[in-house]
């Protein structure tokens, strides 16, 4: 895009000055807070305990969201913060996945707090231009863009430029605007969404780098639960970092060595082994589609089966024709594991851009089987084109999936009709229909509009206007807390239905995903086994979003020999790499088990946080039906050998004897006491209450009984 | 007359039971259990078996087998 614009051009309408100071062991010990609406900066310094508690990231994030926050703001609150925060590790670039940034707000669409793990430059630059987290509150009564200069240690609030609106141009347009040449571009990176995210719930934010190969911007979203709604809500159309370069030792670990050390190992078994084993490198996360199609738990239909006869049409292999192979497709610097994976030269065939050729970022596992299986599309091609719409207009494709699969199904079966869809045949399979919506939601107008507020809003209006069944709505739209559900059907998994539908944020499957464990390897029967389960991964996971890393090389390549370990699926030698760079960059002197303990407390206080809020109960980790089992006869009959079998041997039933609809009912009722027993298990093992309600002892032992914690979680105590 | 019972030859996988076959090797479980993940570990009554014997590496009868999935995911 050709800009002639500069960045002394754009109205400034507040500067701040600050003095850098040098990054310690990881941390600035100092956060950025800006309130863009009284147009004021001020900075905040990070205690010891703060470090010790919350550690960073989305610990960070949580606390510095809670001081910000009354336990009734709403989400368009000028008060509602988006807290950025890169954590501790974030930005060394010795080992694999270690570029992520944590982003915090309360969410549009569950009136939670919501937390959001992205990649792109965005996070470790702000912590090299000195500060551990962004804090932004506030709103702006004219579209503003933040810009943080690391090179000049300056911040601005500049009035941002009415075009371009799309993030792909965007993104373009403040990378060349801010850039002092070609070569400095790789210094800038940018927050951006996009037009929808203004007219729905579940916008999401892009995360931007200059990738230097290829001369062209790229995105990875924060895309759950909608910030990139209240990015748009605040008027805020952009928040631009820039640096002077990158150093090797930029975080001053407290000692390098180990970290190179263990950075070594691991780039090698990436390079001997990923070949044979998930191929991210040519792939992707996409190598899922087929494993998920072949196992049952690929999503089809809104979550209504497991597999597609026209599945193979949209595996890893019909995408990796398309990614670009060789390239060293990581978004965050030495990343070796490389899954970033990029369509170029994409003609589109809809839209605005129509006829031009783009860019499309991914697709990843989650946007193809949301966007594509989810919805009965098995085309390349337009699972492209909605995963470019999605990006460049500001759309989480998670939640877009969900919402569209679900709207499709209502649509089939008679719950609204042309009428209501404004003459969109939203039948399953219907690419153009689903671009139709998409566009709708860019412009603000259509039944689009309505599809992007989610699938709980959606519920409510059409009981309310259509006179829709609610139970079946309420069984068969895949939300929990508000939240749109990730793409794995869990109906044959107990433990991956707590792992869903007991997640504090809403059911995204980073914090737990245990469905072969419990599923396939039957690896863990008892509800204590289970429980066990979803406490230690839960905990392990979370612990990614305190440092600032990526999940992925965790157990996406598995090391030589970790078969003959004792718990393989724990993948302990790269347990044991995380411990060792935890302690080499900050100079502690944690083990395995601290690493636990220091996520349950950032755990437990984002549990407390929604108790706050009115929420963060038993109540509130009910889940919809269908992510337990079959709620229409066709589902039934889809695996009808099975819950035939389920029947007879568990409740003693005899299913001949019982017409598809009693059987319907039969097999409801045990498995929802069944994942009541679960969540009975589940609490007991977190150390909470029957309610779900974290027990004051239990935060005593943990080291969070905060006065805040205490007094909030008191009066809720049986 | 008497009847003759012939009782079937079995093996449990992941404690389900499947029906067990001549020369049954380790490939040959994964395949009739369509366990097509590559990331598995797989013991056979308490045995590790490397990748790289599947093919021939056999299963006895009544044997116990457990193939571990990894957990990949998202």
């Amino acid at each position: 895009m050709d800009n002639q614009l500069s960045p002394s051009q754009l109205r400034l309408i507040q500067e701040y000055s600050y003095e850098k100071g040098e990054i310690n062991r990881g941390y600035n010990n100092r956060t950025l807070y800006v309130d863009i609406g009284k147009n004021e900066f001020k900075e905040r310094p990070v205690s010891d305990e703060m470090k010790e508690k919350f550690i960073g990231g989305k610990g960070f994030g949580l606390r510095l969201l809670w001081n910000g926050t009354k336990p009734d703001t709403k989400w368009d609150d000028p008060e509602n913060e988006i807290v950025i925060s890169p954590g501790p590790i974030a930005g060394i670039t010795q080992y694999s996945g270690t570029g992520k940034s944590l982003v915090v707000s309360i969410s549009p669409t569950t009136d939670l707090v919501i937390d959001s793990n992205v990649g792109g430059y965005f996070g470790p630059y702000l912590k090299f231009a000195g500060f551990d987290a962004l804090e932004i509150q506030g709103k702006s009564d004219k579209e503003i863009l933040v810009f943080i200069d690391g090179t000049e240690n300056k911040i601005k609030i500049q009035e941002a430029p009415e075009e371009p609106k799309d993030s792909h141009e965007l993104v373009e347009f403040l990378t060349e605007m801010y850039a002092d040449d070609e070569k400095d571009k790789k210094n800038v990176s940018i927050v951006s969404s996009g037009q929808a995210a203004e007219h729905t719930l579940i916008g999401m934010l892009n995360f931007s780098w200059y990738d230097v190969r290829r001369k062209v911007c790229r995105v990875k979203q924060a895309g759950r639960g909608g910030i990139g709604t209240v990015f748009r809500n605040k008027n805020i159309k952009a928040l631009v970092v820039k640096i002077d370069k990158v150093s090797p030792n930029a975080n001053q670990v407290a000692d390098l060595k180990p970290i190179m050390e263990r950075g070594k190992r691991f780039t090698k078994e990436i390079r001997e082994l990923d070949d044979e084993q998930n191929r991210m490198r040519k792939v992707g996360t996409s190598h899922l589609m087929e494993i998920m199609n072949e196992y049952d738990l690929l999503p089809v239909h809104n979550f209504q089966y497991g597999s597609h006869k026209d599945a193979s049409n949209v595996d890893s292999k019909s995408f990796q024709q398309r990614f670009t192979q060789g390239m060293p497709d990581g978004c965050w610097l030495g990343c070796m594991m490389s899954c970033c994976k990029t369509v170029e030269g994409f003609e589109l065939k809809t839209g605005p851009y129509k006829g031009q050729k783009v860019d499309v970022e991914g697709p990843e596992y989650e946007t193809a089987a949301g966007v594509g299986s989810n919805c009965g599309i098995f085309d390349v091609d337009s699972i492209l084109e909605i995963n470019f719409y999605c990006d460049t207009y500001g759309i989480d494709t998670i939640s877009y999936g969900t919402s569209v699969a679900f709207a499709m199904e209502c649509y089939e079966k008679g719950i609204i009709d042309d009428q209501v869809t404004g003459g969109i045949k939203l039948n399953f399979g219907n690419a153009r229909a689903s671009l139709k919506l998409l566009h709708q939601m860019a412009k603000g107008k259509g039944f689009g509009v309505v599809v992007g507020q989610g699938v709980r809003k959606m519920k409510e209006k059409f009981i309310r206007d259509y006179d829709a069944d609610p139970e079946l709505l309420q069984d068969m739209g895949m939300e929990n807390k508000g939240l749109e559900y990730s793409q794995y059907v869990s109906k044959e998994s107990l433990a991956q239905q707590g792992g869903y539908a007991m997640t504090n944020k809403g059911p995204q499957h980073d914090e737990a995903w245990v469905i072969f464990m419990d599923m396939v390897n039957n690896q863990i029967p008892t509800f204590e086994d289970k429980a066990e389960a979803l406490h230690y991964f839960p905990m392990f996971r979370t612990w990614f979003g305190l440092m600032g890393l990526c999940k992925l090389p965790w157990n996406d390549v598995e090391p030589v020999g970790n078969e003959e370990t004792e718990e393989p699926e724990k993948v302990p030698e790269h347990v044991d790499n995380y411990v060792t760079i935890f302690n080499a960059v900050t100079g502690k002197n944690i083990n395995k088990y601290e690493l636990i303990k220091q996520s349950e407390r950032v755990y437990n206080f984002q549990r407390i946080f929604n108790i706050r809020r009115g929420k963060g109960k038993r109540a509130h980790d009910a889940q919809p039906y269908r992510a337990a089992g079959p709620v229409t006869e066709e589902e039934y009959k889809s695996r009808e050998k099975r819950y035939d079998e389920q029947l007879k041997k568990v409740l003693d039933i005899d299913p001949q004897e019982k017409s598809i609809p009693e059987k319907v009912k039969l097999l409801k009722k045990y498995r929802e006491d069944r994942y009541e027993k679960l969540l009975d298990a589940v609490y007991e093992r977190r150390g909470w209450t029957r309610q779900g309600i974290p027990k004051i002892e239990h935060l005593k032992d943990l080291g969070m009984d905060l006065p805040e914690l205490i007094e909030t979680v008191k009066p809720h105590l049986d | 007359m008497e009847t003759q019972q012939t009782e079937k030859n079995t093996i449990t996988v992941n404690n389900r039971t499947i029906e067990w076959e001549e020369n049954m090797t380790v490939r040959r479980v994964l395949e009739v259990m369509n366990y097509t993940f590559k990331m598995l570990v797989v013991k056979v009554n308490g045995r590790l078996v490397k990748r790289k014997d599947y093919d021939h590496a056999l299963v006895p009868k009544d044997a116990d087998v457990k193939v571990l999935h990894l957990v990949a995911g998202g």
